[in-house]
């Protein structure tokens, strides 16, 4: 057992770059369903639009990356976000719930046909686009950086997402604790009261859907900065729900809750991931119990366990109140 | 820097008096209680008669479910600066009625005018612009915000609701501090400044149905219309929540209300419409109702198939 | 003949009907996969009914370059890759060796083949070869009669899934996201009887299926009893029971894919058929069946809820819970047999499913996202509504392909899912719900 490839990669996962594309997605599902109460079940559609958005207009378009970036974390996650909305949020809370989980499905999809190859890359996507966001790196791609963590271009990529995390967590910040936060809280709370007093709970919806679907997009974004590609399977609907874990399991409804959540996520599953890896490789697991293979799909299982006694017996998480968790409208 | 919301009445408003701020908050200028009342004196006591000074208008209304005839308004006005009391058996369709005439359901025939202005194609949620607000039968009270959040919540034209605005603080702290104070002095005048930072959650059905009512008050209306506001409350919240709607008429606000109990209407009300199966069968003031033939039938049961779902809970 | 005889009946002349077909075995490889610096490569794959990836294994591609001079061959694995690796870049002419196809998948455009691919030195160069309508073959049949027929079948495999589903949204509130893992289920325990062996005995796809039925609604019961009983009695809301229907939906999921592993398997009983001619259109014996037995399922289901008291005591339930509690109705004994039921029903439609098209691990959840936009164009909670939207769903998904690219069918599907909502969200049976 390598007990110091595990304990860096544990790091890694804590305060590396799958803690800020999840800690990023997981500000904005918070926004959807912490604050307003939105079932989103396809946070994964907003971070692929994000990543496509950026990784189309440079590789296809050949577009400069800052158009990219405009496109990917405005524009993109804008449209999806009115199209996803607008027939569902007057509806019940599961239609919104269904729609989005097919259109992570139906954009996976499309983003896969191969009558589409063109513009997407199919099933490969889209590689090489995102150069000019190194050549901005202060840092050497061959040293190693922050107790050696990470090389020159990841470090360049944690930095600037630490930067974009902070700020994500600010303006959310600055956003639940204005008015507008607290007419998206009432219409979590209770629609019907929030538009008897005036308030119109579908665009308050609306804006919240657009608003978390952006920093979703910026996640999938970066993430796809950092492995300088978009790859329709890297947004699968599964991701969706690391992302929902991360949020509960930091607390929904308060502010530093995901990024705590997608902090600790990130640690126990890399820990567990690289663990079982060495166990494998050793032979301290035999193969037939489980192979290299499968150890990728235990990450899975654990995410849909972690729902499963997270919604059932702790849904305030690490940060949230019992006793404000127990209020429900009688 | 200057907010424009710091206009001398604004900063005199921040350091009057509770008690003055709530009546300030509540009064509706321009109506006098005393005259709207006398003037019922000369009004037919008949279904769908003309009132002198109508501030509500329903005409034709008929919403209907798959077959059924939920609610048939031929014609009703509601008369400002008075206590109207709408009464009704279970399934008569006041509930619905109530959300009609809020834009809360659509009705499937019929015009409404509210202040001389038509509101038929009015959203639910700028109904409260208008100058009209409601409650709701079963208490909507927002039980993880605290009471004073969901007092403030009620107050109108806030600019931190705007999403832009709401990421520049002191672009709206001043109109806060101002809501704040008008929530703060409601909370005084309804005995519930002590719950100020408790969640609305932990509050009893009684003291839910007040900051319902205080928090409907925050909206500033001409009317609010409240949908059983007695159900659930303790007898000894009962008569302060009798003694709370009254003032509220005094200050000249117009008040419409469900109820089931005819001692609660005989005590408070002006004026009484009686709805049975979807139509309304009499009007006219508390005293004159006990005696009409057709309410005591639809009481009694002598009216056949009152559709006896439709009255479900909101 | 009282209506379980009649069942009975029913079931063994079905059966008998599926007996037609002879059986034939499926043998699949693994092959592992190569990498290297200058290659081409690709997929060779059909489409299945439900528009999923049908990998098309031993197929011969050569590859020449410009000279004409052979440069490498390649057979596609069990998953349909091939690749071969190039002395560099250049153009290279792909040619796919027609004869090694499987009957019934011809080329959808023969004319692009050889086909002629530039490839950049060091890259690695994905090459298509789009493979098309099995039915294409056919004498006089109507594409869109054939397709209609096939969607057919197809909804009525989605509506015996979703009528579960429906009910249990209508009786207890609950959106189960875990539904298409019970659909997978049932596929899998047939597999595992019929193809794996249990203690070393295999039985045939029939005995399989009755027995996968059988386990299917035991496991929705206890699916009921261990997890969603008790979150009922503590009162938990029905969002935190969404997400742990979630959470069930992706463990299962891939415990399955830990158990089954990734590829695509068959059920080796009636996969080689020699189909029905019936003037507009062909079927297979199987898909004969399919579309008679799950027809006359569903209509024992329909008169179940129509006549039977149990029926009648779901459909109290489903309409207004507390009406039916206070009128004496056991509102749990009923929630435990719609779990029942609807286990029972998942299981039989994944096994239809496996007959039709592949097994896989993932398969639930494809046929979830269709069985939703059937139940939602339905109406929520309408259990005939989930019938007929789920009906127009496989129609309207086979049909699609008409204009589609057949790999979008499915796109299609969920789309108009989104304008169905815009359009009428109480969907077609739905009722319009009083607001406020």
């Amino acid at each position: 057992m390598d007990w110091g490839s595990i304990l860096d990669n544990t790091l890694r996962g804590l305060i590396g770059e799958q803690f800020i594309f999840f800690g990023l997605a997981a500000i904005g599902l918070n926004l959807h369903f912490g604050y307003t109460g939105l079932l989103n079940f396809g946070q994964a559609v907003f971070m692929a639009a994000g990543a496509y958005g950026l990784a189309m207009m440079v590789a296809t378009w050949d577009l400069s990356f800052w158009v990219g970036v405009v496109v990917g974390v405005v524009v993109f996650p804008v449209i999806l976000a009115l199209i996803l909305g607008a027939p569902t949020l007057r509806l019940r809370a599961d239609y919104l719930a269904i729609v989005t989980i097919a259109a992570a499905e139906i954009f996976r999809l499309i983003m896969r046909s191969p009558s589409l190859d063109q513009w997407t890359g199919s099933s490969d996507g889209l590689t090489a686009f995102a150069n000019r966001f190194y050549e901005f790196s202060p840092f050497d791609p061959g040293q190693r950086y922050f107790f050696d963590l990470f090389i020159g271009n990841q470090m360049w990529v944690v930095l600037v997402g630490w930067v974009v995390l902070a700020v994500g967590v600010f303006i959310c910040w600055l956003l639940v604790r204005s008015p507008w936060g607290r007419v998206v809280k009432a219409v979590r709370e209770d629609e019907d009261a929030a538009r008897s007093l005036g308030k119109n709970a579908y665009s308050y919806k609306m804006q919240a859907l657009i608003f978390g679907g952006m920093f979703g997009a910026a996640g999938g974004m970066l993430r796809a900065i950092g492995t300088q590609s978009a790859q329709p399977d890297n947004f699968v609907t599964e991701i969706t729900f690391f992302v929902w874990v991360a949020l509960i399991l930091g607390g929904a409804g308060t502010v530093l809750g995901p990024v705590l959540g997608a902090a600790i996520l990130y640690a126990v599953l890399n820990f567990t991931d690289v663990l079982l890896r060495q166990a494998v490789r050793a032979d301290y697991i035999p193969n037939s119990i489980m192979s290299g293979v499968q150890v990728g799909q235990v990450r899975f299982m654990m995410i849909g366990l972690a729902l499963i006694l997270l919604a059932a017996f702790r849904p305030q998480g690490i940060l949230g109140s019992k006793e404000e968790m127990a209020l429900d409208d009688r | 820097m200057t907010d424009e919301s710091d206009t001398p009445a604004a900063a005199a408003d921040r350091r009057a008096d509770p008690d003055e701020l709530a009546d300030a908050v509540i009064r509706v200028p321009g109506v006098d209680p005393e005259r709207a009342r006398a003037a019922l004196a000369d009004v037919p006591r008949e279904p769908g008669a003309p009132k002198p000074d109508p501030i509500l208008v329903a005409d034709g209304v008929v919403r209907r479910f798959g077959g059924l005839t939920a609610v048939d308004v031929g014609h009703v006005e509601i008369q400002r600066g008075v206590i109207t009391a709408l009464i009704g058996p279970n399934g008569a369709g006041k509930t619905t009625f109530f959300n009609l005439l809020t834009n809360f359901d659509h009705a499937d025939q019929g015009t409404r005018s509210f202040d001389g202005r038509p509101i038929d194609n009015v959203p639910a949620h700028k109904i409260a612009n208008h100058g009209m607000v409601r409650t709701f039968q079963l208490t909507k009270a927002l039980s993880k915000m605290k009471v004073i959040d969901n007092m403030k919540l009620g107050a109108t034209n806030q600019r931190g609701e705007m999403f832009w605005r709401s990421l520049l603080p002191f672009s709206w702290r001043n109109q806060e501090l101002e809501i704040e104070a008008r929530a703060e002095a409601l909370l005084e005048r309804f005995n519930m400044i002590h719950m100020r930072d408790q969640f609305a959650g932990t509050l009893s059905g009684g003291q839910r149905k007040l900051l319902e009512m205080a928090r409907a008050l925050m909206v500033e209306p001409q009317m609010v219309m409240l949908d059983e506001p007695m159900a659930g409350v303790n007898p000894a919240l009962t008569q302060s929540l009798l003694q709370h709607v009254i003032g509220l008429r005094d200050q000249g606000m117009t008040v419409l209300f469900v109820e089931h109990d005819m001692d609660m209407v005989q005590e408070i009300s002006d004026w009484v419409i009686v709805m049975a199966e979807g139509s309304i069968i009499a009007e006219g003031p508390p005293q004159s109702i006990g005696q009409n033939q057709a309410v005591v039938d639809a009481y009694l049961g002598g009216s056949h198939g009152a559709p006896l779902d439709l009255d479900r809970e909101l | 003949m009282s209506p379980s005889r009649a069942f009975l009946a029913f079931v063994a002349a079905m059966f008998a009907l599926l007996a037609l077909g002879s059986p034939a075995g499926a043998d699949l490889v693994a092959q592992e996969d190569a990498d290297s610096s200058t290659i081409i490569r690709g997929t060779l794959r059909t489409a299945g009914e439900d528009g999923e990836d049908v990998f098309v294994e031993d197929v011969t591609i050569v590859v020449t370059d410009e000279a004409g001079v052979e440069v490498g061959l390649a057979v596609t694995d069990s998953e349909g890759n091939w690749i071969v690796e190039l002395p560099g870049g250049g153009t290279y002419s792909v040619l796919l060796d027609d004869s090694t196809l499987p009957e019934g998948v011809p080329l959808r455009s023969p004319e692009n083949n050889p086909l002629v691919v530039e490839v950049r030195e060091g890259a690695s160069r994905a090459t298509l070869f789009p493979l098309g309508e099995a039915t294409a073959s056919a004498g006089n049949t109507i594409e869109a009669v054939q397709l209609f027929v096939d969607g057919l079948k197809l909804g009525l495999i989605i509506a015996m899934s979703a009528i579960g589903l429906s009910l249990i949204y209508g009786t207890t509130g609950l959106t189960n996201f875990a539904h298409g893992e019970m659909v997978t289920f049932g596929a899998l325990i047939a597999f595992l009887f019929h193809v794996t062996g249990v203690f070393g005995i295999t039985t045939s796809l029939i005995v399989a299926a009755i027995i996968s039925v059988i386990v299917s609604a035991i496991a929705g019961g206890l699916f009921n009893a261990l997890v969603w009983a008790p979150l009922r009695r503590r009162g938990a809301s029905l969002i935190a029971a969404l997400i742990v229907s979630i959470g069930f939906s992706i463990l299962l999921r891939y415990l399955f894919l830990y158990q089954f592993g990734g590829r695509s398997q068959f059920y080796p009983d009636y996969q080689l058929q020699k189909k029905y001619d019936f003037g507009w259109f062909t079927l297979a014996p199987k898909d004969l069946f399919i579309i008679l037995f799950s027809t006359g399922i569903l209509v024992l289901v329909g008169l179940g809820l129509q006549k039977t008291r149990a029926g009648k005591a779901m459909r109290a339930v489903a309409d207004n819970r507390d009406l039916a509690e206070s009128s004496g109705i056991n509102v749990e004994q009923v929630i435990r047999w719609v779990w029942i039921a609807g286990g029972a029903l998942a299981g039989l439609g994944g096994v239809l499913f496996g007959l039709t098209e592949a097994l896989s691990w993932e398969m639930g959840f494809r046929v979830l996202l269709l069985m939703f936009a059937g139940v939602t164009l339905g109406g929520l909670g309408s259990a005939y509504g989930a019938l007929i939207g789920s009906i127009i769903v496989g129609i309207f998904i086979q049909m699609s392909t008409l204009v589609l690219p057949s790999d979008l069918k499915n796109v299609g599907a969920l789309i108009t899912l989104i304008l169905i909502l815009l359009v009428r969200p109480q969907g077609l049976l739905g009722r319009a719900e009083r607001v406020g």
